[in-house]
């Protein structure tokens, strides 16, 4: 009896510490879902020995309310639109980074070291980042979208069969690029013009829709949506009709970042994880599977010319997307904005 | 010792509510009268800002509507659901069960998988308009999906088991007895329906109604798939307030209100019943 109590006690304290050690080797990261390869944890883990868990957000807005709540315990890298990243640094839940533990920063553009949300990149690093514009279907919409006033005020042919994303941010990009505001504006009066503007439009819309535009172009269901570049080549994948433009009033220029959690246990297994993202070969096939551009240089120069070609967002250059204003934290405007935002779409 | 018994049997169960529904529920009350942080989190400065927000004409309007989506809903529930749950309490015994476990089977598959079902049929695309377009009964798809419809037949599909449920259980109370009364009595089938098995049936109706309201106006997946997340129903602004505005005091302000509403209906329908159940013996 006492040595099956010993060997019991034995076997609990060794289940304990097999826990502790695997636990030491193992991050976790929360990043919207299918917005990496599959197979990239499994590899990553098996160069460098480190687990790595994956738990899906479906918004920038769900994970910073997951995070703000718990402090970021729990979660070691994150992924994130820049302005959060600028949030998340702003209430101290982002760490500061050690470029020494990421040498392959190296591959960057010059550009994508000086990006103005985090000049010399101190709290995050960008994984990809493009623009936001008109996706449609260049078979059925007659003339073909130039401007945002296309979606904002739609014709006869496209009413009815237009989408808009849902995420407040970008719900109020198109209004406000056509009325010539900037993109972060604070101002009570202009968020008030680009809300009315947007009410009118609600009436026109199919629905508001962050995740099967796409699907919709290709059904035919809609015939013309606001969409990030890369979802829009999702539905070039599928049918060649599908086209994808940037509005003449221009775009946002949004920046998806990595950012390590200032409560994460394992910073050094973060970093080697954002090390890892940011090897050519890795983040090029980041760019080839998710369809973003990515920031990283020696990646995007082994892209295959064709595929540049069938998705000529993948073709726009550093310079040219930073022609663009970035999407900035909007800081105490955000309570005018998500009140603004709430207006909008719930009103019937 | 009869107190301190009755005590120690009531206790796991007052222990279990009290952490789990009332302490919540306090403490989502105390919520709503603080401010919303510059980034999401909760200042703690006291205002009444969030309830007097909370009747602004724009909010009191998708509350309005919510009811009437979840009155709707429950119409339709009781039209369908009343003549499916008389049938099978008419049944002999053996094959009242079976029956019963039909209607419960849709609960074997999740609900968000079952409403996605429902793009599938109601879209311009989908079975439904493709088979009536293939059929010549109409040239243009009909617009079945992300509207009103689209949410009240969702939230009917859903719903309509919890219905019948209530509905089955009152109607199999009845014995024949009151009906060969009746009809013995010279009244006809609809006459011994209207006045002997409808007012009997009551506190069932009302049980079912107020399952079906309470669940379709707190509900936020259907608008949110079947409205296209262009009708915001009370679900989905609650939803919206704790995670995309990250108004959490503004949110706690009208899950409170909803709470407080749900609660209203139950105990009205607990009275309800009370009642009936007492005039019934009271006549017995």
């Amino acid at each position: 009896m006492q040595k099956h109590l010993f060997g019991a006690a034995v076997a609990v304290a060794l289940a304990f510490t097999a826990t502790a050690a695997s636990a030491q080797e193992k991050i976790v990261i929360s990043n919207w879902d299918a917005y990496m390869p599959p197979e990239l944890l499994a590899n990553f883990t098996k160069e460098t020995g480190i687990q790595a868990e994956l738990s899906v957000h479906a918004t920038n807005e769900e994970i910073m309310g997951k995070v703000t709540a718990s402090g970021g315990k729990g979660y070691d890298v994150l992924f994130v639109s820049s302005p959060f990243a600028e949030a998340l640094h702003k209430l101290g839940l982002a760490a500061d980074l050690d470029h020494s533990k990421i040498p392959n920063l190296k591959n960057f553009y010059p550009e994508a070291m000086q990006l103005p949300h985090d000049p010399g990149l101190k709290f995050s690093v960008p994984y990809s980042w493009g623009t936001t514009g008109l996706c449609y279907r260049s078979d059925k919409v007659g003339t073909e979208p130039t401007s945002w006033n296309d979606l904002l005020k739609p014709n006869d042919t496209v009413k009815g069969k237009t989408t808009m994303l849902a995420t407040d941010r970008w719900l109020m990009v198109p209004a406000l690029l056509s009325l010539g505001y900037s993109i972060n504006t604070p101002k009570e009066d202009e968020v008030a013009k680009a809300k009315d503007l947007l009410i009118e439009t609600k009436k026109t819309l199919l629905a508001y829709d962050d995740t099967t535009f796409y699907s919709k172009l290709v059904s035919g269901e809609a015939l013309l949506v606001e969409a990030w570049d890369g979802w829009c080549n999702y539905g070039i994948a599928e049918n060649p009709a599908i086209k994808y433009t940037i509005a003449k009033e221009g775009s946002d220029m949004w920046v998806d970042a990595m950012v390590v959690t200032a409560a994460s246990e394992h910073k050094d297994a973060a970093q080697a994880f954002i090390n890892y993202i940011l090897r050519p070969e890795v983040h090029r096939w980041v760019a080839e599977n998710i369809l973003y551009k990515v920031p990283n240089k020696a990646a995007m120069d082994g892209l295959d010319p064709a595929l540049l070609k069938q998705y000529p967002n993948l073709a726009i250059t550093p310079a040219e997307l930073l022609k663009f204003e970035q999407m900035r934290d909007l800081g105490d405007a955000q309570k005018l904005w998500s009140k603004t935002v709430t207006e909008i779409t719930s009103s019937n | 010792m009869m107190p301190s018994r009755r005590l120690l049997l009531l206790g796991p169960g007052l222990a279990w509510l009290t952490a789990l529904l009332i302490l919540p529920c306090a403490l989502i009350f105390v919520l709503g009268f603080f401010e919303r942080g510059v980034y999401g989190g909760i200042d703690y400065t006291f205002t009444t800002e969030n309830f007097a927000r909370a009747v602004d004409p724009l909010y009191a309007g998708i509350f309005l509507y919510s009811a009437r989506i979840a009155l709707t809903a429950v119409v339709f529930s009781l039209l369908i659901g009343y003549p499916a749950a008389y049938c099978i309490a008419k049944q002999p015994k053996r094959r009242q069960m079976p029956l019963l476990i039909l209607v419960m089977m849709p609960f074997w598959s999740n609900y968000l998988i079952r409403t996605y079902a429902w793009i599938v049929l109601l879209n311009r695309e989908g079975l439904i308009n493709s088979a009536f377009a293939n059929l010549g009964i109409i040239a243009e798809p009909l617009p079945l999906l992300y509207n009103d419809f689209a949410i009240v037949v969702g939230l009917v599909y859903g719903y309509v088991p919890f219905m019948i449920l209530a509905l089955y259980s009152s109607i199999s109370k009845l014995g024949p007895e009151l009906n060969e009364a009746s009809t013995d009595l010279g009244a006809d089938g609809l006459r011994t329906f209207l006045r002997i098995t409808l007012p009997l049936t009551l506190p069932g109706i009302a049980a079912g109604s107020v399952f079906v309201f309470v669940l379709s106006i707190g509900n936020f997946v259907t608008p949110d798939l079947l409205g296209g997340g262009k009708r915001t129903m009370l679900g989905n602004l609650i939803y919206d307030q704790f995670l995309t505005a990250r108004d959490w005091p503004f949110g706690a302000t009208l899950a409170f209100l909803l709470v407080a509403l749900m609660m209203l209906l139950l105990t009205l329908q607990a009275v309800f019943v009370h009642r009936a159940g007492g005039n019934q013996e009271a006549r017995a």
